[in-house]
């Protein structure tokens, strides 16, 4: 059996956030029906395609998965498990926001087999969650926290960002000890981006140009101001007993997030839903993102139609085979974001060839600049390697 | 043919005042093109040319009119170049006319050009006859101008047609007055031939067409001639005449006549603009006044921005050259940009040009770096080098003294900003010589300054001191004694030689300063901290500090979304790739050109 991992999407928010370009959208209760319906077409078709594996971890992800009704996750929950053989143990997560859990709900994620949520908090002031356009306060977020522990979830993430406009270290105190103090299991920490294509970007773009280059910014933090959040946040969290394992990822009592590490580790993993990513024997895929289109075809699929596509299954959009060098790039690039960074044993078996052979020069380097080291057979990036971690990475990238 | 009836002459403006508008209504007018012929300024062959209005090479063009007299004329009009780079090429050019028209625009009235090109004409013994344009712009004043025609060059304007080639109204009047008030050629046909060559180009088929006036003789297709001062020898193939846009054989050019010969000629260099065609059998005593070899003025490194382009310039530069006996180039290496050329240029339009054509038509990326001006390096030995590349700059011990070429400027300028251009003059080490008012309003102040004080951004200068309102022309006047030192920019403690350049010692510590602050913006930051530094010698006179990069991280990954993540990580890759190393230092190509401009801004 082939461990796996699967990723759901759920493409639905109640209200788009202003910084955010993930594939999403406002969708009324009948389109999130249709949606859900053809998800679970998609489902069947590619455990059918998929035969002899056993999936290790679930992910539910958005959009705000939390927003669906609870017959909704109930039946996207069934029809994995009709589909799938699952591990007993799996982990099964789903992305939530404030305000939209209710403690029904909550008691059917229990009884459906959900083990862990991560809560997007972002900040505990609520000018801040009112900038980024969130839907929820503070005091809701509480509230949403009480009733997730209420419900007997031992496993819960919570969100929050640094680098927001104007954003203090005295702001980022506040939220960081306000979320530690509730002691969740686990706390993703990111870094604003300003993406193309958000209200953010139309805002901030010029700001964003002058903080990469490490100008005076109006809004932003400068370049140094969001170096210093990003490292207060480290040391904070480091100090409350959450010990950082990846780039943005803290864990209390090793409750990290086993599906986020797998992304990592290059475990297989299939995609489902709206523009979702799979790897699969060493293939990447992209499904579609027309959410219309998306419903078409699985629809066609499931009334037993024919549905063309140059592809080799209809819901890609894309499709790359990994040679060799694309797969040592990757076994780098997403390996290195571990703080235990990778090992020689596992370079080795998995390409037969040592990874000095391939990346000796550069490895040698970093570690005279201070930015990578060596232990145990182990390679992994220091702290100021980690820091600069988009400079130090995009080194492994091997030349055509 | 009869000699009186054949009239050569050429259009003279400043830039902008309708020149080439003015010409083109005339070749279309005497019905030489029809109008669905008719490109808008068709004597501008080059795209460049017509994109910024301004002439680049001469162009000729024959045209029949049929004056008011009944009679039928032979009009020769030579389109000359419009800029003080071009300086030689237009005297050449207007050495083969016999009159010429002078285009004052009825709003701006006489410029710092108009003068300088109605000095020129007069200098070659041309009649010349003004002519108002733009008297349909509401702000024309042609009355104000005609006295200032009158008052500044003295020549006679009243009676000066008043036209608008834009429109075409009154060049019947221009057409009338070329044919009564400019001379018929002189010459007798059967002297010994010299023919002045004023322009060439290069025809892949027939190869060099040069571009002649015959003054004495005749030139036959089959006779044996002689280029006199470069002493080459040819076979005549082909003689002609300049249809618009095309060229006409003939059987022969008698004197007094403007048209062309093929001999196939395979090297521009052989045909010098300014030199005289003779028969081999029945030479010319001697040549026709005032030829000489041009040399450069400006010169800077061109590299292409891949360094694999490198024998595309090369036959780039080649193509280009067999059009443009005045460029010139030859093979040079720097550490920091790899393989190159070091260019000479008549001027920075000059360079501007063949840049941009070599981009445009040869499609190559290319990294320019200072322009730098012809020093003379006095050594103590008692030799002298002339000094195109900073770089070669011998060390300072063995240097006796260093000197730099200086131009006389002519600068026209409204009277509320005499001062302040004045100012500029005297920033850039310029000597005051004179000012007259050549109207209540306007003057015209005379200096002398350093070519190299002027190559860089001079003429951006005076127009943001005068607001537009400054016109500048000049002239080289040769060389003067100065003390000059080479500036160097280390990056990471490691010279940058493409960087390098030669300055005046008292102003190397602000220009020091000025590159250090403008190449800290340039260098993107790295993982380390990058000094920058200027020194002169080993003394260091400013530095700049590129601070390390202390925070780069990918934070968010989306659904496993690996692709998206390799594509940013690709992208922070490719960047690099465009980018030259020197040292540990990434310097971005930019980089090396935005130094060239250095304004107080």
């Amino acid at each position: 059996m082939t461990p796996i991992e699967l990723y759901i999407h759920i493409p639905f928010c109640v209200k788009k956030c202003l910084y955010c370009d993930f594939l999403s959208g406002v969708f009324d209760e009948k389109m999130q029906r249709r949606y859900v319906a053809a998800l679970c077409n998609e489902i069947k078709y590619v455990s059918a395609k998929h035969p002899g594996c056993i999936v290790s971890t679930i992910y539910i992800g958005g959009g705000t998965p939390s927003w669906l009704s609870e017959d909704l996750m109930d039946a996207i929950i069934t029809t994995v498990k009709q589909s799938f053989k699952i591990d007993p143990l799996a982990e099964i997560s789903v992305e939530c926001n404030p305000g939209t859990l209710s403690s029904e709900k909550l008691n059917v994620y229990r009884s459906i087999g959900i083990n862990r949520l991560s809560i997007g908090l972002q900040s505990a002031n609520d000018d801040e969650l009112k900038e980024l356009g969130r839907i929820h306060d503070y005091n809701r977020f509480l509230h949403t926290f009480d009733l997730v522990r209420k419900a007997g979830f031992d496993n819960v993430n919570v969100d929050i960002m640094t680098g927001l406009p104007h954003q203090t270290i005295e702001k980022l105190e506040k939220t960081l000890s306000s979320v530690t103090m509730l002691r969740p299991e686990h706390i993703s920490a990111y870094s604003l981006i300003i993406e193309k294509g958000t209200p953010f970007y139309d805002k901030y773009k010029f700001d964003a140009v002058k903080q990469q280059a490490g100008m005076p910014t109006e809004e932003l933090p400068t370049d140094e101001e969001s170096y210093r959040l990003y490292k207060f946040t480290m040391e904070y969290l480091e100090n409350k007993g959450y010990k950082r394992y990846e780039i943005s990822n803290y864990a209390r009592n090793g409750k990290i997030c086993r599906h986020n590490v797998g992304y990592w580790d290059r475990v297989p993993y299939l995609g489902l839903g709206l523009g979702s990513a799979s790897l699969f024997d060493n293939v990447r895929t992209d499904n579609i993102r027309d959410i219309y289109k998306y419903c078409e075809i699985s629809e066609a699929i499931a009334a037993g139609k024919n549905v063309p596509s140059e592809h080799t299954s209809p819901y890609y959009a894309s499709e790359e085979v990994l040679s060799k060098k694309d797969a040592m790039e990757e076994f780098m690039f997403l390996g290195l974001r571990k703080i235990e960074g990778v090992t020689r044993s596992d370079f080795y078996q998995m390409f037969g060839i040592d990874i000095e052979a391939i990346y000796g020069p550069i490895i040698t380097a970093l570690k005279n600049q201070g930015f990578m080291d060596a232990k145990e057979g182990r390679l992994f990036l220091t702290d100021i390697g980690i820091d600069v971690s988009n400079q130090v990475l995009s080194q492994f990238l091997l030349d055509k | 043919m009869d000699q009186s009836k054949i009239r050569n002459f050429c259009i003279v403006a400043h830039i902008d005042h309708g020149k080439s508008t003015l010409a083109d209504r005339i070749i279309q007018m005497t019905g030489t093109l029809t109008d669905r012929e008719m490109q808008a300024q068709v004597l501008d062959n080059m795209d460049l040319e017509r994109e910024r209005g301004i002439t680049i090479k001469s162009q000729a063009v024959r045209i029949i009119y049929k004056a008011d007299d009944g009679q039928e004329y032979i009009f020769n009009l030579i389109d000359t170049p419009g800029h003080v780079d071009f300086n030689y090429e237009v005297s050449r050019s207007l050495a083969a006319c016999d009159g010429a028209i002078l285009v004052v625009d009825a709003a701006q009235g006489i410029e710092a050009q108009t003068l300088a090109n109605v000095y020129l004409a007069l200098d070659h013994d041309l009649d010349v006859i003004p002519v108002i344009n733009k008297i349909d712009l509401p702000s024309a004043d042609p009355q104000r101008v005609i006295e200032e025609i009158e008052d500044v060059i003295g020549l006679e304007a009243q009676d000066a047609p008043q036209i608008s080639a834009k429109t075409g109204l009154n060049i019947h009047d221009v057409l009338e007055a070329i044919v009564n008030q400019l001379p018929a050629p002189k010459g007798d046909v059967n002297a010994p031939l010299q023919a002045l060559i004023f322009d060439s180009l290069y025809d892949p088929y027939k190869g060099v067409i040069v571009f002649c006036r015959v003054k004495e003789g005749t030139l036959k297709v089959g006779d044996k001639v002689r280029m006199m001062a470069t002493g080459a020898e040819f076979d005549v193939v082909e003689v002609g005449y300049f249809g618009a846009g095309q060229f006409i054989p003939c059987d022969e050019l008698p004197a007094g006549m403007v048209g062309y010969m093929t001999a196939s000629i395979k090297n521009v260099r052989d045909t010098r603009v300014g030199d005289t065609i003779t028969h081999v059998n029945k030479p010319a005593p001697e040549p026709l006044p005032g030829y000489k070899k041009v040399n450069p003025m400006v010169y800077c490194g061109l590299y292409p921005a891949d360094g694999a382009k490198y024998p595309d310039l090369r036959d780039a530069l080649e193509k280009l050259q067999l059009n443009d006996a005045a460029l010139q180039f030859e093979p040079e290496t720097s550490v920091a940009l790899g393989f190159g050329f070091r260019c000479g240029f008549l001027g920075l339009l000059h360079l501007e040009i063949i840049q941009e054509r070599l981009e445009r038509e040869y499609n190559l990326d290319l990294v320019t770096t200072a322009p730098s001006v012809v020093y003379r390096v006095h050594k103590t030995d008692g030799t002298m080098i002339e000094l195109t590349n900073p770089s070669n700059l011998p060390d300072p011990s063995e240097i006796d003294y260093m000197e730099e070429p200086i131009v006389e400027a002519e600068i026209m300028v409204t009277s509320d900003f005499i001062g302040a251009i004045m100012d500029l003059c005297q920033e850039r080490r310029g000597q005051y010589i004179s000012m007259e008012y050549i109207e209540e309003t306007r003057a015209l102040i005379k200096y002398t300054l350093p070519l190299n004080e002027i190559i860089y951004d001079f003429f951006d200068a005076l127009k943001s001191r005068s607001r537009g309102y400054a016109s500048f022309d000049y002239e080289m006047k040769g060389y003067m004694k100065s003390e000059l030192v080479k500036l160097d920019i280390l990056i990471n403690k490691e010279e940058v030689d493409a960087l390098s350049f030669i300055v005046f010692s008292g102003t190397a510590y602000e220009r020091g300063r000025k590159m250090c602050e403008k190449l800290k913006d340039e260098i993107p930051r790295h993982l380390f901290e990058i000094p920058i530094q200027a020194a002169v010698g080993s003394k260091v006179i400013a530095r700049e500090t590129v601070k390390a990069m202390r925070k780069d991280v990918l934070a968010k990954c989306y659904g496993g979304d690996i692709s998206r993540k390799k594509k940013l990580l690709e992208k922070q890759k490719e960047g690099k790739k465009r980018m030259r190393q020197v040292g540990n230092v990434e310097i971005p190509q930019a980089a090396f050109m935005s130094v060239l401009k250095l304004d107080e801004d």
